[in-house]
């Protein structure tokens, strides 16, 4: 694993306690002693992983990078920039939608890209229908919020069905 | 079985046995899994949450087949109590402090928990005691096809389990093996073995996971990469490395035996006349002095008191399991009292039994 301000290994991985969610920082030995004696305000304003793909970011033009940032999934809604600052995924479709962003993030964390272990039992085939799901008591919610009653019944009625084919 | 049940016993990863028990305190392996048709933890409504949670209960609860599992809904448990299963190693302080609906299933011999909706939908936990990350895996492996055969988790198939973060994708396995090394801090050598270790993407963190300092000379180690290996060669790596560490604390332990023994046996006998008389202590000063007492019954420098006994003590003194066992809420200063007399009345207990045991 390279350190997250160089090109050096990262030989330090320090868990910082004080945002309001942990955050990891993999540094080489220079960044990290330059981390810990750094005044204690400054730690837990960039977050490890938010620091990791600032980092990736480099090299992008402004316009690319805001573009990217503003993208959001069409399942859950999480946007790319939403899941930077705050270090978690919003739902298994993200992998799917933001995977060019998060490509180079991943294979910089584990050093490689592709599973090999272990695989659920019965297949995940119908992962299409299960994204699904999630969208649409996405949108019921959304329409219960704005008293679009109908829609929303409408909605659930959908969810039901497909719930069902699965049992 | 209830909560209350479980400060009278004792977690099996307590019990000081095992493979190389004097350096090696437990093996524990952890699954992150998630539900393919919900969103992840931070995008879910109170809604998602709780027919998250009721899924996972009611497919848990079946799994639990003719043995008994402890049941414990977190949002209606006090903050004592859910501190209580912190310190016991059954739930994450993230868990603990979280909000919304989230629970924790608990086989009575505390050999495994399962974490619902706590940073993921799903967290299996196997916790052995001593070196035993084979068996811990080939456990945590049957509890996971049992859940898997009546829910579809979420899986893609070139990334693997998916989770919420992507730090824990792919096989979304932790294991970790927690290590008492206290011959090596004395002896200063403790970095370069971090630093080794680190070289080598393994993590280094203190007792209680991320984050925690490394008290009592407690270290955990575990493993960074979830992706790209299979779940038995990441069991591999931390298996073939810890045997070298607990190879390095002994001879660390066997150079101040030889090297200084007088100052060793002082540090030791100091620590355990403290323990059995002080009047007020802190939770920090009595890890502190344990360690020395624990790798001094390991040296032969103190006899009559067991290893399970030492651990047994790591864990009571905690604020949660002090004030669980004296039956009331009790303030910092209370609590170093109370501490205190619990530890001389274990001490000279102990040593009650210890007499008897040699004039026999």
């Amino acid at each position: 694993m390279k350190c997250q301000k160089c090109n050096k290994a990262a030989t330090f991985h320090i868990t910082e306690l004080t945002g309001s969610t942990p955050q990891e920082y993999h540094l080489c030995e220079d960044h990290a002693r330059q981390y810990l004696t750094a005044s204690s305000q400054e730690a837990g304003t960039i977050g490890g992983l938010a620091a990791l793909a600032q980092q990736i970011a480099v090299g992008q033009t402004a316009e690319e990078l805001a573009r990217l940032d503003q993208q959001a999934c069409p399942v859950c809604g999480i946007t790319f920039h939403e899941f930077r600052s705050q270090g978690r995924l919003g739902c298994p479709h993200d992998y799917v939608c933001f995977q060019p962003q998060l490509e180079p993030l991943i294979a910089n964390v584990h050093g490689e890209t592709k599973h090999v272990g272990k695989l659920p039992k019965h297949s995940a085939l119908k992962s299409e229908k299960r994204t699904r799901l999630i969208r649409l008591r996405r949108e019921m919610k959304e329409a219960i919020e704005e008293e679009r009653y109908e829609r929303a019944s409408q909605l659930r009625d959908e969810i039901q069905r497909i719930e069902q084919e699965e049992s | 079985m209830r909560l209350d049940d479980l400060v009278q016993s004792n977690g099996e990863w307590l019990r000081g046995v095992g493979p190389e028990a004097d350096v090696v305190i437990s093996s524990r392996v952890r699954l992150a899994r998630n539900l393919a048709d919900f969103p992840f933890i931070s995008r879910t409504t109170p809604q998602d949450r709780a027919q998250i949670e009721k899924m996972l209960r009611e497919r848990i609860i079946d799994i639990g087949g003719e043995k008994e599992l402890l049941y414990l809904d977190l949002s209606q448990l006090e903050k004592i109590d859910r501190q209580f299963l912190v310190e016991r190693h059954l739930i994450s302080r993230e868990h603990a402090e979280s909000q919304g609906a989230r629970s924790v299933a608990i086989d009575g011999e505390e050999r495994f928990s399962l974490m619902i909706n706590e940073e993921d939908h799903l967290r299996i936990q196997v916790m052995h005691s001593g070196l035993n990350l084979q068996a811990a895996w080939e456990q945590i492996n049957a509890l996971d096809d049992a859940i898997e055969e009546k829910v579809t988790y979420a899986y893609h198939e070139r990334w693997g389990y998916l989770t919420a973060c992507p730090t824990n994708v792919g096989t979304g396995m932790r294991v970790s093996v927690m290590l008492h090394l206290p011959a090596l801090v004395i002896t200063r050598q403790i970095e370069k073995v971090f630093r080794s270790l680190q070289k080598i993407n393994l993590a280094v963190r203190g007792l209680y996971g991320e984050g925690s300092q490394a008290m009592g000379d407690f270290y955990q180690i575990s493993n960074q990469v979830t992706l790209g290996r299979t779940e038995e060669e990441i069991v591999r790596q931390v298996s073939d490395i810890v045997p070298v560490i607990v190879d390095y604390e002994r001879q660390a332990r066997e150079f101040l035996v030889k090297e200084s023994h007088q100052s060793l046996h002082d540090r030791v006998s100091r620590a355990f006349g403290i323990l059995r008389t002080a009047q007020t202590i802190s939770s920090e000063e009595t890890m502190h002095l344990l360690s020395s007492v624990r790798m001094g019954v390991n040296l032969g420098l103190i006899r009559d008191l067991s290893i399970s006994a030492v651990n047994d003590l790591f864990i009571r003194t905690q604020p949660a399991h002090l004030q669980k066992l004296a039956g009331s809420e009790l303030d910092t200063t209370e609590r170093d009292i109370e501490r205190a007399r619990y530890i001389r009345r274990y001490l000279n207990k102990e040593d009650e039994r210890g007499d008897q045991a040699g004039h026999n």
